[in-house]
């Protein structure tokens, strides 16, 4: 194990200095989120791949580090969104629920301030999100849609893109609380 | 227990939660139905923020770019597409007069237009999902939207509603991969199945490898789904190929193009005729006349009440048989006296429309030459029919013992008698020869 690796694996300080959310804006930055995925691709199509909801929901359990309240978390937005979808209730819910859980027990082992973990973390959920709601659309809904590799691995990599500086501001905004 | 549940804490509950949605989603499933409280919370929550937004949107930005930014720009623009909109409309409606048309006004001409009672309106959202392919439209069930209800513009078909709430109407787009419509091509009336791919083109599903479909030809609504009326543009085929028992038609949505901002919703829907296309030449190929059956064919155009079939012959035959008793068809009473139907000649008899226009009595006393070789008429010879079946009467008439053995050769049945006389037939009514006594049917 390299020294770099040690690094990436140790505590990262982050979890006492940053802080906390208020209340109002755990329920604002979710609402945000899903209210920008529901208007923004009227009028920015391209901005269509954005899973904000998503990031949003890895950002909390990172940072929170609580697989518990993680996965209400996750569970919370996932059913906002599934409220504005056409699919049944909880699909989103069960999703995020698991991305919560397990971005909150891998926070626990990385340093998660470091950019590369996070990309890389963001990535990694954005393809387990995109796969696991594929797998639950086939399985329990009987819905033979098609799970595009290739397309998936690019919106992943631009939203993993999108997550840096995005928790950055979100980090900020925690700070400033 | 309690040291599984404290050990394990965080796996419980997350199993607790992922079990309770899975419940949610099955009552939802097995059931066919909706969890209409949270929906009807969160769109009615979210609806009026997108509304807001899309309101300060319109009269900022769009203000601005409307009138300071790109002011000639944008009002050619928007010219050219009042223009191309005016076209289309004219195209698919038998060219009615649009003096003036922005999409605004596009749709409300449409909406007095068409027959189909609709209402308009505009799209404020899209679904959430990063494959979403549903959007929001600002009407919902207190303007009388319901699910199931067609969206169209007047440039084609758009998709349909999947949910009514009050504000708001959640709406599947055609390109949706589980939406599916009847449609029907223009030009060979080819009958199909529309289904969305999740992106710019859909799928006619559903039509035979025999079926001709050619790329261009448009693809109208069938009315066959009970959501679209009938006579909807769709789209242009963009691409045809054989698969392996249906052919894979793709179909551009022509309802789509540029992104629908206004919409109509078909409140109730009137089915229209599918604008007539160019015909496609047929998939076979008709063999030339012979010479000689060429110079068979009569040259000119038919005359006027010639007599062509069997069923116009006998047809005169009965016409001229009530003109020589003073009968006319239609006009007798129940009970009256009718036309005495032996007294008709031979089918043969009367083979020319001349002849039949002849009065009987003169065909019947000199037949023509081609009639010379059919029994002769007898109307002179046969008495009445026994309307009454049973056994013949007794009277002693060698013929009735021997009914058929030389009668029909020498006697051929006569017009109203069938060519094979039934066996039980034959006790009924027995063929007369000519030079047969007559005799008076038995009333016994």
């Amino acid at each position: 194990m390299t020294e770099y690796t040690e690094h990436l694996l140790r505590e990262s300080p982050r979890k006492d200095a940053a802080g906390r959310f208020r209340f109002v804006w755990l329920v604002v930055i979710p609402l945000v989120a899903v209210l920008s995925q529901v208007y923004l691709p009227r009028f920015l199509p391209f901005l269509a791949y954005l899973e904000l909801p998503l990031l949003i929901t890895v950002h909390f359990a990172l940072s929170r580090r609580g697989p518990i309240p993680a996965l209400f978390y996750g569970m919370f937005i996932g059913l906002v969104q599934d409220s504005l979808s056409r699919q049944p209730i909880g699909m989103y819910g069960i999703v995020k629920t698991l991305v919560g859980y397990f971005a909150a027990s891998v926070s626990m082992r990385f340093d998660v301030q470091n950019p590369v973990v996070t990309f890389i973390l963001a990535f990694f959920f954005y393809f387990f999100h995109q796969f696991f709601y594929w797998v639950l659309a086939r399985a329990l809904l009987g819905e033979i849609i098609t799970f595009d590799v290739q397309q998936n691995l690019i919106f992943g990599l631009l939203n993993a893109a999108v997550a840096l500086p995005l928790f950055r501001i979100l980090d900020k905004l925690k700070m400033a609380n | 227990m309690d040291f599984f549940l404290s050990r394990y804490r965080h796996l419980t509950v997350l199993l607790i939660v992922i079990t309770a949605q899975l419940l949610l989603i099955a009552y939802q499933v097995r059931t066919n139905r909706d969890i209409p409280l949270i929906r009807v919370w969160a769109v009615t929550a979210v609806t009026p923020v997108e509304q807001g937004l899309e309101f300060v949107r319109r009269y900022t930005w769009g203000f601005v770019e409307d009138y300071f930014v790109l002011l000639n720009v944008h009002s050619a623009n928007v010219k050219l597409q009042r223009e191309n909109g005016q076209l289309k409309i004219d195209n698919n409606y038998l060219k009615n007069e649009l003096a003036t048309a922005d999409r605004a006004r596009s749709l409300s001409v449409f909406e007095a237009r068409t027959p189909s009672k609709t209402i308009a309106a505009r799209v404020i959202g899209n679904g959430t999902g990063a494959n979403s392919k549903v959007v929001f439209v600002d009407r919902g069930s207190t303007s009388g939207v319901e699910s199931g209800m067609a969206v169209v513009t007047p440039d084609g078909i758009v998709g349909k509603v999947v949910d009514a709430y009050p504000t708001a109407s959640l709406v599947m787009l055609i390109t949706d991969p589980t939406f599916a419509a009847g449609v029907i091509s223009q030009k060979n009336r080819v009958h199909g199945t529309l289904k969305g791919q999740g992106h710019a083109e859909c799928l006619v599903d559903y039509v035979q490898n025999e079926e001709r479909v050619d790329v261009g030809e448009w693809f109208y609504t069938s009315g066959d789904d009970r959501i679209f009326p009938k006579g909807f543009p769709v789209g242009q085929v963009a691409a045809v190929q054989n698969g392996k028992t249906f052919k894979e038609i793709y179909v551009t949505p022509s309802g789509m193009q540029g992104g629908a901002e206004e919409v109509l919703i078909v409140l109730q829907g009137v089915h229209q005729e599918v604008p007539a296309g160019e015909l496609a030449a047929p998939g076979y190929r008709i063999q030339p006349l012979p010479a000689d059956a060429a110079s068979e064919v009569p040259q000119g155009p038919p005359q006027p009440g010639a007599l062509a079939t069997d069923a116009d012959r006998l047809r005169a035959i009965y016409k001229q048989a009530g003109a020589d008793q003073k009968h006319v068809y239609g006009e007798g009473v129940p009970g009256s006296k009718p036309p005495d139907f032996t007294k008709i000649p031979s089918v043969h008899g009367v083979p020319t429309p001349a002849s039949a226009a002849q009065p009987s009595t003169a065909s019947a006393a000199q037949p023509s030459t081609a009639s010379a070789a059919a029994p002769p008429p007898v109307a002179q010879t046969v008495p009445k029919p026994k309307l009454k079946s049973g056994p013949p009467a007794e009277t002693g008439d060698p013929t009735d013992d021997e009914p058929s053995a030389a009668a029909p050769a020498q006697h051929p049945a006569p017009a109203y008698a069938p060519q094979k006389a039934a066996p039980g037939a034959a006790t009924t009514r027995p063929p007369l020869p000519t030079s047969a006594p007559v005799t008076p049917p038995s009333n016994q």
